[in-house]
């Protein structure tokens, strides 16, 4: 109990309570969140289970009954008759399960690369560096294609579906990664000189102790808000390449296979196939951005007023 | 008419903590010609008070009441437009740090002629004229050459000397030199104080002297003003506050100055005192974990002998060696630490001090000479086991008591933490029982334990960072500056502390500062560093009273005299 007074009474939560936007961004991403995770509850259908589809369904529109079979959706259906909002609670599981595995594996992989470069310093910070500067030379859409492409290639066909969630992951985690390095790196560089780092040297502690148990949990707070940020980013990238064709497959869609199937639509005048995918997207990755902006602002005291 | 008045001013804070006071109730004058110093130990208010009087005060703080009158006009009332006029032209600013009050990307004269024309209604060449003379009399030598240059092409007191010049430039009637030596060198603190001293007198200025240091105040100011948490507590004739203070806060405050002419064996006991009390006198060290340790050969003469010690740090990096540019930190250095004693390192900045202390435990490689530590040799590759088990034996105190804990880590874990890493005890129930006693034998209770180190002021860090040396159960203890980040009356509970375990637990000291009366009390041999090398080794009182080296004699001359 101790610690979660101590935890209501910090600055952060000070910080959290004062500020709307903060509070409005979290609410709206939880519920989000929540929805994804309670989507086999909630969801009216289950879009994945191709018994409970009927394709005189298809291209309801919302909250009118279909021509054919009286059945009414609240948000329509697409064209082989799955319930949008069905789909859309489904699909965001795909896309917050991708885009937050996408930023732990980035994460890891940065911040031990950061720390390693940062205490070690000289060649190896060097090397670490320049890969990670390469890295920045090519967009992270085109790593994250180069990746998919070549997991596809050595992938067995039965199992490409199946193996698209995680190749998405890696390639997303492996484009991510470099700012996460850097920042942990410069942050990492203030700690190692600061004297408790020598004083955790003269009591004879190891580099590995040292790195991990003094160094690392004093360079958490940037990290965090950067997986925060990062995780909006990532949501976006896998939308894209999912919408790209590259991603999650058509029948395991997620919300960006959902846009490229709704798009093929607009101009027929089935709108809503496109509109309520893209505004979950866009409400899922505007409140993650908003909050990942205040975490910022409340971490950091110099930016101030 | 009194050149400046301030009457009744109180500075507010308010946060979501509630409002801070910084400024309570303060009234003051200043006359022409006359240097009013605000002494006061961190928090006490005493920048604020500048601050408010130049309109500077920080966000959110404000003035809900007082008045400042400035040669009988009002001037707390004023637009920040007119208030920033009058601060331009007739209050000038002094601050601490003057690199960053200077525009590094600008020459001197650029600086100086733009701000004589801003607030003065002459022409580029007669502005030009009037800033080298400015340069003159601030004692810049060849001020119509060094004029053209940049701030980083001068040194520390130098660049100091500029901002002077950029204060006095536009004639100002007051001016607030809010701390103007403390990053300086004592050799430079003497000229710049003695430059201030001549300017008030010459030009009938008025100035506030905002410092924390006694020294200076006795040195430099006719009347004094001492603040303790916002309240001003005291005021007179310098002279008579500091030999015959009237409150009992201003006598502590005195009692704990280091005295430069004498030395006592403790510094009395003081009003605000900070720890719980010293658990020494009734500690059985005999029959205590601390007692123990490894069978450890305190006969010797000189526990640690060093020789010829060297160090270089890469200036400048090249993948062939031949274009690498070294510096020369330690430059074949000699001496010894006899058992038992504290053996003083003193120097100004840059003259190498601290390195020897990083050199001697292994933080920094050595590059050259040799060091013996009770039969261990110590120089070589920090790994090697014979350097690593004399090593153990050898902690440090560290400058800075805010970055020397780990902000992450309970008080517990980190004095438990050289038990646990050198396997010294046996037990989880035998270390906590130990981190329990080094608290309290520190002065600190045992709740301390459970708390981080942000819940506690520098001077208890400070205790905290000695618990966690002694957990070794060392036999050496380097002192870096252990003092030099804290206030005077703190400073001389750390001091206390420390005489104290050095006695009790019998340590050998080495005890490294830039202050020479702290010098004074503390070691029975001192070694005078200057530029990486040691120019004079001797007995403390010998050294104090007859210095050899003409550095020495420099240094000892120039450190400012505070005669009770």
């Amino acid at each position: 109990m101790d610690s979660v007074k101590r935890a209501f009474d910090s600055d952060l939560a000070w910080s959290f309570r004062h500020s709307p936007v903060a509070i409005l961004s979290a609410t709206v991403a939880l519920l989000l969140i929540l929805a994804a995770v309670c989507a086999p509850l909630i969801a009216p259908y289950n879009p994945f289970d191709p018994a409970s589809l009927n394709l005189m369904n298809g291209f309801s529109r919302p909250m009118e009954p279909n021509a054919f079979t009286g059945d009414s959706f609240l948000l329509g259906t697409d064209d082989q008759g799955r319930d949008v909002l069905s789909t859309i609670l489904y699909g965001m599981r795909i896309s917050l399960f991708v885009g937050f595995a996408a930023v732990v594996f980035a994460m890891i992989i940065g911040v031990v690369a950061g720390l390693v470069a940062a205490y070690a310093g000289g060649r190896v910070d060097a090397i670490i560096m320049r890969i990670a500067d390469v890295q920045l030379t090519f967009p992270s859409i085109l790593v994250a294609m180069l990746i998919f492409g070549i997991a596809k290639g050595f992938t067995p066909v039965h199992l490409r579906d199946q193996m698209a969630i995680w190749v998405l992951i890696i390639s997303i985690g492996l484009s991510d990664w470099v700012q996460f390095a850097r920042v942990v790196r410069g942050a990492a560089l203030v700690e190692k000189s600061k004297e408790y780092v020598e004083a955790a040297i003269l009591i004879g502690r190891g580099p590995i102790a040292i790195i991990f148990r003094h160094i690392l949990p004093n360079v958490l707070s940037p990290v965090l808000v950067i997986a925060t940020i990062s995780l909006a980013l990532a949501i976006i990238a896998e939308a894209t390449l999912s919408f790209l064709g590259v991603g999650a497959p058509p029948t395991r869609p997620s919300l960006g296979t959902l846009i490229r199937i709704g798009q093929g639509y607009l101009f027929s005048g089935e709108w809503w196939i496109l509109l309520f995918p893209s505004l979950t997207l866009l409400l899922l990755a505007l409140s993650v951005n908003l909050l990942g902006d205040w975490l910022r602002d409340a971490l950091n005291p110099k930016l101030g007023d | 008419m009194e050149l400046l008045e301030i009457n009744n001013m109180v500075v507010e804070f308010p946060s979501r903590h509630g409002v801070f006071t910084a400024v309570d109730d303060v009234s003051l004058t200043v006359a022409e010609g006359e240097i009013v110093g605000l002494v006061g130990e961190s928090g006490a208010g005493k920048s604020t008070v500048g601050n408010a009087v130049m309109g500077l005060l920080q966000s959110p703080g404000h003035m809900p009441s007082g008045e400042i009158w400035l040669h009988g006009e009002r001037i707390d009332q004023l637009s920040p437009s007119d208030m920033r006029s009058i601060r331009g032209k007739r209050i000038g600013m002094i601050f601490q740090d003057p690199m960053t009050s200077l525009n590094p990307i600008e020459t001197i004269e650029y600086q100086l002629v733009e701000t004589i024309q801003t607030h003065l209604d002459v022409g580029t060449s007669e502005a030009r004229r009037r800033a080298v003379d400015l340069l003159d009399q601030v004692g810049i030598p060849d001020p119509a050459n060094r004029i053209k240059q940049y701030p980083h092409q001068f040194s520390g007191g130098m660049r100091q000397r500029v901002v002077i010049a950029l204060a006095l430039c536009v004639e100002p009637e007051l001016i607030i030199a809010d701390e103007p030596t403390t990053a300086l060198d004592v050799t430079i603190q003497a000229q710049i104080l003695e430059l201030i001293k001549d300017l008030c007198k010459s030009r009938k200025l008025g100035v506030i002297l905002v410092t924390h240091d006694m020294g200076v105040i006795a040195e430099t100011t006719d009347r004094v003003a001492v603040m303790y948490r916002g309240r001003l507590i005291e005021m007179g004739e310098t002279d008579q506050v500091i030999n015959a203070p009237q409150q009992p806060y201003t006598r502590s405050l005195i009692a704990a100055v280091p005295p430069s002419n004498k030395k006592i064996n403790r510094f009395p006991k003081v009003a605000i005192e900070e720890s719980d009390g010293n658990a020494l006198q009734n500690f059985d060290l005999k029959g205590h974990w601390l007692g123990r340790g490894d069978a450890f050969d305190t006969t010797v003469e000189n526990l640690l002998e060093v020789r010829d010690l060297q160090k270089r740090f890469i200036v400048k990096s090249s993948i062939l060696p031949r274009n690498r540019v070294y510096m020369d930190a330690i430059k074949g250095i000699d001496f010894d630490v006899r058992s038992g004693e504290t053996f003083g390192l003193v120097g100004e900045s840059g003259s190498g001090k601290s390195t020897v202390a990083r050199v001697i435990t292994g933080i920094y490689p050595d590059d050259g000479g040799s060091m013996r530590f009770a039969g261990h040799d110590l120089t070589g590759a920090s790994g090697k086991d014979d350097a690593r088990a004399g090593r153990q034996n050898i902690q440090m105190i560290f400058q800075d008591p805010y970055s020397s804990l780990n902000g992450r880590m309970k008080i517990s874990s980190i004095v438990a933490e050289p038990m646990i890493v050198n396997k010294l005890t046996d037990t989880a129930e035998e270390r906590h029982q130990i981190v329990t006693d080094l608290l309290e034998l520190v002065g600190l209770g045992k709740d301390a334990a459970k708390k981080y180190p942000h819940e506690f002021s520098g001077g208890q860090r400070q205790r905290i960072s000695i618990a966690r040396a002694l957990a070794t159960r060392p036999r050496f203890l380097i002192c870096d500056e252990p003092t030099s980040a804290l206030d005077v009356s703190i400073q001389a509970q750390i001091l206390n502390l420390l005489k104290d375990l050095q006695e009790q637990l019998r340590l050998t000291l080495l005890f490294i500062s830039h202050d020479l009366p702290v010098i004074r009390q503390m070691c029975d041999r001192v070694g005078v560093m200057r530029h990486g090398d040691l120019v004079e080794v001797a007995d403390t009182e010998a050294l104090f009273e007859y210095p050899q080296h003409s550095y020495t004699q420099t240094l000892i001359g120039q450190m400012p005299k505070f005669a009770k």
